[in-house]
């Protein structure tokens, strides 16, 4: 049950980057070259997306806990730290230069553009990489 | 050029919207898809590997979905320079995994939430990916 929940959540999630052109790296750049070729349309994505989950999660969170877990796993770190500004613009160099962000370039996979083909392992070995970073930086804490 | 979208991009914004918040009513996590990427391949006790392994499947089986449904294809243009795209790759993944999220868990679920650090890591990333197409397109001329 959990499994076939998550597998069709993925399914949707991943229409909805069909959908929304979120898929395509050439829409992508197009919305980040304010200077160039722009494409506004990625706005109205992250419109639509805010405006669902907001609400949704007004209602969500409302109930005491999710309906197959015991408890809400929401984040509850608050500090501003450099993990996070260095990480964050890290990400967005590679999302400039290839146009596609993790979610995207799992959905692209089956489309088998070459690039793509390239980008995912490349990004598969950057989160084992990036995972056994975070883990080491946390070990001396009991974080 | 792309052709601007508005109506389709709202609306496969609206899905993801759909999803985020199903997922939190059922598993009560954030569809950060970075992380769930990392629970699937670097599990750890709390993680639900399996769950984040069917997520990823779902992401990646989405196309076949789409294109049977509707009978249309997927317009893609993915660049073709392979050394620079591994690089975005790594860089993706590594700083996504760092920063703590991506497009989807900071950007949507953690813009839905108000999370300051999300806001932070969202001006941040729009920013640094702002300037690398402009370097790429306009002063390399790529």
């Amino acid at each position: 049950m959990r499994l076939l929940i998550n597998l069709a959540l993925g399914v949707v999630f991943g229409i909805g980057l069909v959908l929304s052109g979120m898929v395509n790296p050439a829409k992508v750049q197009n919305f980040l070259d304010v200077a160039g070729t722009w494409d506004p349309s990625l706005a109205f994505v992250m419109i639509g997306a805010i405006a669902v989950t907001a609400a949704g999660y007004a209602i969500v969170l409302r109930l005491g806990q999710p309906l197959l877990e015991p408890v809400f796993q929401i984040p509850k770190k608050t500090d501003i730290n450099a993990k996070l500004v260095v990480g964050s613009g890290l990400f967005g160099i590679g999302w400039g230069l290839g146009g596609l962000c993790p979610g995207p370039a799992l959905t692209s996979l089956l489309l088998g553009a070459t690039g793509t083909l390239v980008f995912v392992p490349a990004m598969l070995a950057g989160v084992v990489a990036g995972t056994l970073v975070v883990r080491a930086l946390h070990k001396p804490q009991t974080v | 050029m792309t052709e601007f979208t508005p109506l389709s991009s709202l609306a496969g914004g609206a899905l993801l919207g759909l999803s985020s918040v199903l997922l939190m009513l059922f598993s009560g996590r954030i569809a950060g898809i970075a992380g769930i990427i990392r629970r699937a391949i670097m599990p750890d006790p709390n993680g639900r590997a399996l769950e984040a392994l069917a997520f990823t499947a779902g992401l990646v089986a989405a196309p076949l979905v789409y294109s049977g449904v509707t009978g249309a294809g997927v317009p893609q243009t993915v660049g073709e320079n392979l050394p620079v795209l591994a690089v975005a790759g790594l860089l993706v993944g590594f700083g996504s995994i760092l920063g703590s999220g991506c497009t989807s868990g900071h950007g949507v679920c953690g813009l839905s939430r108000m999370s300051a650090r999300s806001i932070v890591a969202t001006g941040t990333f729009m920013a640094t990916a702002a300037v690398t197409v402009y370097l790429v397109r306009h002063v390399l001329g790529g």
